[in-house]
């Protein structure tokens, strides 16, 4: 889930009609002082994190001067909370409260609609009142088809015990936070607290708005990097991973770091699954064998070779792992050899050196194991592949035995090599990537099996020498799958001729700038 | 019997010319499912593996007879109208495949088939399958990987994980037991037939013995499940897997979260509700078959 901070959650409000505080974001302490001074008044400094209970983590502060606000400011940015390093902080105006109120949409799983839920207490603790006090609290299921009418705003609002004009204003609020949260495609907003100002006017004194992952791409406007669920912001190989994914709508990919500061004695494991419930079984397979995880991948929903191999690199830019465990749910609909192709590749051009135990179960799951096996038994590192009688935690534990029998050796991440076609080479364009062959090496092949291989069948001989069948165009518009199977049978049974690059925007720059940080 | 689907069910592919929508027709025919027509717009009149395409699901109904159940391989972006169009054709059953379908999206389907009442499984889904009947979605991969995986048998199986329908379904039939019917109720937090509806149709299954229930972390599926047991309302022997025990929770959950789903969603929260109401929960998805053959005894 996308979240946004407090000042772009209240900026979207502020344009959809409601009050909320005078103020602005600072990124220094100068920053913050201007604003103070500017808005004239005694200022609220807030942390700008993604966590609740900031008060009780001193992450919120009251200044009467600007200059008290520049001394405090200094104090909160650079401030650790949680995963957190702040880096800016709301500056607004200190409201006068007279009561605060609460005001929360989530999803409904059970009813399949909205759910606004107001509360005439607020502030922290406000779970623990809802307890104790249930008659201040109403709930209300919102017709999608109708939206929030007002007199349904009116109502829910009285049902707390509040009347009158504050009623009349709340439940405006109310209305015009549903069209906020509507038009932006927010799965949750959260008003904690709905401030009620001693002159009796209604004010949203704080507001997390949480965007729906997959209607990100809807709103440009809010510049969500990442659209994922994380508690904290993003790290750089997230990002990478993340314009990976947005890259290729074929099959999902989902990647984030549990750790990025892996020690000598660490036993920790790069981890790549496969579909949610069998990840999370094999994560447990893992763990259960005393090992922590560098990361939690995944690449399933019938994803092409090339996005599992980018998925693989990724997850070798992680220095320090002992092992590479990759297990799904162990009965796969999709065909496993795209996925065994695309970390094969992987793990060639890293040479790889630690030990790697491939669960690939489900259909054709002997033809994956068989490339696995085959391609990957040159490798410093032990490269198994496992089918679908193959438990996970049968295969946690084989891993566990290479890692020992390998010496636990750590995987040292190398650069990446910039790529020279050959000279002359024939070459085309994929979908994420390009293809060249360097057809001088043809002359001496006997077999010609990379049209063959070829799955979708898009090359042919043209005078001995392996050409595109179809155009140049059509290629590069996804009639080459980029299922590998060519490659791999050129470099392993040919003249190694072929070469599929496949870029990862940003990866060589990450790796160089590991090595200066390690060196 | 079976649940939602059977060799008789008439069914009509949307999007059936697109990557998906080819590859899984040729699954659902070859496996038996009775596949009357494909639609994809502006494709009226061309045929994939012997099924007509027609421009719309009105066009395909008039031209081909009623229509039971549509099965969706649209782009996400696009779902939102291809269900709603098969919902005012008056199909009552839709199978919506798709991965990342917006959530308000979802909402406005689901306020949809309330209104003629119609029923979907998915977004995110697999999709269903009656072993030896007929497959909806992409549940196998390939017709002969399907009929070797999964067995007619006295089991129903819902899961919310799409790869562990397969998985604890092959694991039974390797076990030596059937299936009535298997359903991957979908992946996403809000989805159209859940756990509790699915148990529903197994109560009144004939052929349901007993149910597999593969559950998650999150959403109130699980606990709506044991709300439907103490109400007398599903009577038959469950056996439920809970993932995501290692799974941090908390975090996750905002304030209004917590107050509407009232300490529902977490890991110990849904097990000790199950238990509470007679549910086998195994810790491990290798104990299924064990337990189902203690129950069938």
């Amino acid at each position: 889930m996308a979240r946004l901070y407090e000042y772009q959650s209240k900026k979207l409000l502020r344009e959809g009609g409601i009050r909320v505080p005078e103020g602005e974001v600072a990124f220094s302490a100068a920053e913050a002082g201007d604003i103070a001074r500017r808005i004239g008044r005694p200022v609220v400094l807030k942390i700008q994190v993604w966590l609740t209970g900031r008060a009780g983590l001193g992450g919120i502060q009251f200044a009467d001067t600007a200059a008290e606000a520049e001394e405090k400011a200094g104090r909160l940015i650079g401030m650790k909370v949680g995963h957190f390093t702040v880096d800016r902080i709301l500056v607004e105006e200190k409201l006068a409260v007279k009561a605060e109120f609460f005001a929360g949409l989530v999803m409904d799983d059970a009813r399949k609609c909205p759910v606004l839920i107001f509360s005439a207490v607020g502030g922290t603790g406000v779970e623990a009142i809802a307890k104790l006090h249930p008659e201040k609290i109403a709930t209300w299921p919102i017709d999608v088809g109708t939206g929030l009418r007002e007199f349904e705003a009116r109502n829910l609002v009285r049902r707390t015990g509040l009347s009158g004009g504050i009623m009349l204003q709340t439940a405006e609020l109310l209305t015009k936070l549903y069209k906020v949260a509507r038009s932006k495609d927010a799965r949750s907003a959260e008003v904690n607290p709905l401030v009620l100002t001693a002159d009796d006017a209604v004010f949203a004194a704080d507001c997390h708005l949480v965007v729906d992952d997959y209607a990100v791409f809807r709103h440009p406007e809010l510049g969500i990097e990442v659209a994922r669920e994380f508690d904290r912001p993003p790290t750089e190989l997230e990002k990478i991973a993340y314009k990976v994914e947005e890259k290729d709508y074929r099959g999902t990919f989902y990647f984030f770091q549990m750790t990025d500061a892996i020690g000598p004695d660490d036993r920790v494991i790069g981890f790549h699954g496969a579909g949610g419930g069998g990840s999370m079984m094999s994560m447990d397979a893992v763990l259960a064998r005393g090992f922590k995880l560098a990361n939690f991948c995944d690449t399933s929903g019938n994803p092409p070779a090339s996005k599992v191999y980018r998925a693989a690199r990724i997850i070798l830019s992680q220095p320090g792992i002992r092992g590479y465990f990759a297990s799904g749910s162990g009965v796969a609909s999709q065909e496993q050899f795209h996925s065994a192709r695309g970390m094969v590749k992987a793990f060639v051009e890293e040479r790889l050196a630690i030990p790697a135990v491939i669960r690939l179960g489900g259909n054709c799951e002997e033809e994956a194991i068989r490339i696995l096996g085959t391609y990957g038994r040159g490798l410093p590192g032990k490269v198994e592949g496992y089918g679908r009688d193959d438990s996970p935690e049968a295969c946690a534990a084989r891993l566990e035995q290479l890692i020992r029998e390998g010496g636990e050796v750590r995987h040292e991440v190398k650069p990446l090599a910039a790529f020279k076609p050959a000279e002359g080479a024939y070459a085309f364009d994929t979908l994420t990537g390009k293809l060249s062959i360097d057809r001088e090496r043809c002359a001496s092949c006997a077999t010609k099996g990379c049209i063959e291989a070829c799955a979708p069948k898009i090359l042919k001989l043209d005078d001995g020498r392996p050409a595109l069948a179809i155009t140049p165009e059509e290629a590069r518009k996804g009639k080459c799958t980029e299922c590998l199977a060519c490659e791999i049978f050129c470099r392993f049974h040919e003249k190694a001729a072929i070469d599929i690059q496949l870029p990862i925007p940003g990866l060589a720059e990450y790796r160089a700038g590991l090595r200066e940080r390690e060196g | 019997m079976s649940i939602l689907v059977d060799e008789k069910s008439r069914v009509v592919i949307q999007g059936i010319t697109g990557r998906e929508g080819m590859a899984r027709t040729q699954l659902m025919k070859d496996y038996g499912t009775n596949v009357v027509a494909g639609v994809t717009p502006g494709r009226g009149g061309q045929d994939v593996y012997g099924v007509p395409v027609y421009d719309s699901v009105e066009e395909a109904r008039e031209k081909r007879g009623p229509i039971d159940i549509s099965v969706i391989f649209i782009p996400a972006t696009l779902v939102k109208n291809a269900a709603l169009e098969a919902i005012a054709a008056g199909v009552k059953l839709l199978v919506i495949v798709p991965d990342r379908v917006p959530i308000y999206d979802v909402l406005e389907i689901a306020r949809a088939a309330r209104e003629t009442g119609a029923r979907f499984v998915g977004p995110n889904t697999l999709g269903l399958l009656s072993p030896g009947k007929a497959v909806l979605g992409m549940i196998g991969g390939r017709a002969q990987r399907a009929r070797e995986w999964f067995k007619p048998g006295v089991l129903g199986v819902s899961s919310r994980s799409g790869g562990m329908t397969s998985a604890i379904s092959y694991y039974l039939t390797r076990a030596g037991f059937g299936q009535s019917t298997i359903v991957h109720v979908g992946g996403d937090a809000v989805v159209g037939l859940s756990h509790p509806e699915i148990m529903e149709l197994f109560e009144r299954d004939d052929q349901t013995r007993a149910a597999v229930m593969f559950g998650e972390i999150g959403t109130t599926q699980e606990e709506r499940v044991a709300d439907l047991i103490a109400a007398g309302k599903f009577t038959k022997p469950l056996i439920a897997y809970i993932g995501g025990k290692a799974a941090k929770s908390g975090t996750r959950f905002s304030h209004a979260g917590a107050i509407v789903e009232g300490g529902r969603g977490s890991y110990a929260g849904k097990v000790a509700r199950l238990r509470d109401v007679g549910v086998h929960v195994v810790e491990a998805i290798a104990d299924i078959p064990a337990k189902a053959a203690e129950i069938l005894k």
